[in-house]
């Protein structure tokens, strides 16, 4: 019967409102959205621009020895002459992120929820969770290698290790944060724990969820590069160890482009999948509209 | 003096019930189908345990509320008119002393309630109309039944064309209507506000009170209001409980006596509205003396 409201409210959504009361919100909203990108962009664009002007500056001045750094012109000829290369270890390096990042996600939630619910678990559990935080995983990076050898397990292990922990801890704050008068109004409502959980709970956290889930990310990028340092023969930190190997700063630094392209790539998904799933959030709002009184 | 203030407090309440009663045959209109006492609270005390100290919320206090009954409760900050308010929804448990609901012993949240806060806490990702229905999908009441209802609600609050707005489209005086309209989806016999139009404006507010005048006219529930506001407690209700400052307790209970159909600006100008507003003014200001 939940489900019928669900169909119906939505199906109400999206007929035009006729009514005074509400504007048409589709249509300014996709103009104001396109030039608030501009708006918001074009800075950071031109600080870009100004870097790789610098870098190819440097490098064509010749101030510092090319084999040292190699010019833009050099990285991108690597990165177009060997495509078939650099595109199999960035699969494999996004493919280890993207696995660490979802299972640090599920764990992450999970534990979150177990935690806010029951004291004597957080109490248990969350000086356990400091201490797997502070341990510097690039320390324990070789151990796993040892324990799991050179396949995908260690790069995967360690992305969850890294993108585990600010997870947790913005579900946890997201799950605390719910107003305290909607949980007393959802008693006098006669709602289940689990009606309360999914109904207010669990979405009032998403803000919170979704700040944590663009630092885990980022993170996971970082932690498969460290697992595939430590022992790999595959990957964009093997690619970057045998370039610096061979002083193969070309190579090296088409390597590290594409490592953050796919940081940066992951990251705007991230935003994307807010946007989507959260229209509503205040952070994402343009100006809040007053529309009566 | 308290003592004497609560002997004199229950001779008027017992006064007041059998008043009521009188007019609860005429009254039967009441569409939750009760008649009698809706609210009693009996000799209740409140204690709350902080780290440093002991706090007395509220001690002794006496209250019987008619069904379809409107009582206003005013008193200085901190006297405990929330936790009384909370009593009664079984969100808080007293220390000593009994609370009921229609004979019925108050243990743990009650569901035959409405509750409105002094912020709407409106759900961010509901529109208005799914915001009221949160209610019944709590409730598992039938769909076609609560979207009726729905829309009956949002007509009589003044929300159509705002019913597919988003909380943060809307005033502070249409979020509170939605609060309302969420609160009375279910149709319960009892209406508890807690400083409901506390947080509006001059003007709003004075607009939400004679719509809430209508409302509970047109609903008949039982209301209980707490409220900072003299007139508005005055305007709205049957009787006014003043009470004193913590440790909380009732001072005196004002029969208003004024007709139940009020308009607005002829009501703040009869001899009945000026007499009591005078009382629990004096009230007030002595409790504030005294200190």
């Amino acid at each position: 019967m939940h489900e019928e409201f669900t169909v119906s409210q939505s199906a109400l959504r999206t007929t035009p409102v006729e009514t005074a009361g509400v504007a048409d919100r589709q249509a300014p909203r996709l103009h104001r959205r396109a030039a608030d990108v501009a708006e918001r962009s074009w800075r950071p664009v031109a600080l870009l621009v100004v870097c790789f002007a610098a870098w190819w500056l440097i490098a064509a001045t010749e101030l510092v020895q090319p084999y040292l750094v190699p010019s833009p012109g050099r990285t991108l000829d690597v990165i177009l002459d060997k495509p078939d290369y650099l595109w199999q270890h960035t699969w494999v390096t996004t493919y280890e992120t993207l696995l660490g990042f979802v299972i640090a996600v599920a764990v992450g939630i999970f534990s979150a929820v177990v935690m806010v619910y029951s004291s004597t678990v957080e109490k248990t559990l969350y000086p356990i969770l400091l201490f797997a935080q502070v341990v510097p995983k690039i320390a324990i990076a070789p151990l796993f290698v040892v324990w799991l050898g050179f396949g995908i397990a260690p790069k995967i292990l360690i992305a969850v290790l890294i993108a585990f922990f600010p997870v947790v801890i913005s579900m946890v704050t997201g799950l605390k944060a719910v107003d305290p008068e909607m949980l007393q109004l959802s008693a006098t409502m006669g709602a289940s724990p689990w009606q309360t959980f999914r109904k207010i709970r669990f979405p009032a956290s998403l803000p919170h969820l979704f700040s944590g889930l663009k630092v885990a990310v980022t993170l996971a990028v970082t932690g498969a590069v460290v697992g595939e340092f430590v022992g790999a023969n595959e990957g964009l930190g093997y690619v970057i160890l045998q370039a610096n190997g061979n002083l193969d700063t070309p190579m090296l630094f088409a390597g590290l482009l594409v490592m953050s392209l796919i940081g940066v790539v992951l990251f705007v998904l991230v935003e994307i999948a807010e946007k989507v799933f959260l229209p509503w959030h205040a952070s994402r709002r343009d100006v809040a509209a007053t529309t009566a009184y | 003096m308290p003592k004497d203030a609560t002997l004199k407090t229950d001779a008027t309440l017992k006064k007041d019930a059998t008043l009521k009663k009188a007019d609860g045959a005429t009254g039967d209109t009441n569409h939750t189908g009760h008649t009698g006492t809706a609210v009693r609270a009996a000799d209740v005390d409140v204690r709350f345990r902080t780290k440093k100290k002991d706090v007395t919320a509220l001690t002794d206090v006496s209250l019987d509320v008619a069904a379809g009954e409107f009582v206003a409760i005013v008193g200085p900050s901190g006297c405990g008119k929330s936790t009384l308010l909370k009593l009664v929804a079984g969100l808080l448990t007293p220390s000593s002393g009994e609370v009921s609901l229609y004979g019925e012993r108050v243990r743990g949240p009650r569901h035959d309630i409405g509750y409105v806060f002094q912020r709407a806490a409106l759900l961010e990702w509901r529109s208005a109309r799914r915001n009221i229905l949160l209610q019944a999908e709590m409730r598992g009441m039938p769909a076609t039944q609560a979207r009726a209802r729905a829309d009956e609600l949002i007509r009589m609050t003044g929300l159509t064309g705002f019913e597919d707005a988003y909380p943060h489209e809307l005033s502070g005086g249409m979020q509170q209507r939605v609060a309302l309209c969420r609160a009375l989806l279910h149709e319960p016999p009892v209406l508890l506000m807690d400083e409901p139009f506390g947080a509006l404006d001059a003007l709003t507010r004075e607009q939400l009170n004679v719509e809430m005048n209508r409302i509970w006219r047109q609903t008949r529930t039982t209301v209980l209001l707490v409220t900072h506001s003299i007139a508005e407690a005055v305007y709205l209700a049957d009787r006014v409980v003043v009470m004193s400052p913590r440790p909380g307790t009732v001072t005196e209970i004002i029969d208003v006596g004024l007709p139940a159909e009020r308009d607005y600006a002829q009501t703040l100008a009869t001899p009945e509205f000026r007499t009591a507003t005078g009382r629990i003014r004096e009230l007030l200001g002595a409790v504030s003396a005294h200190d």
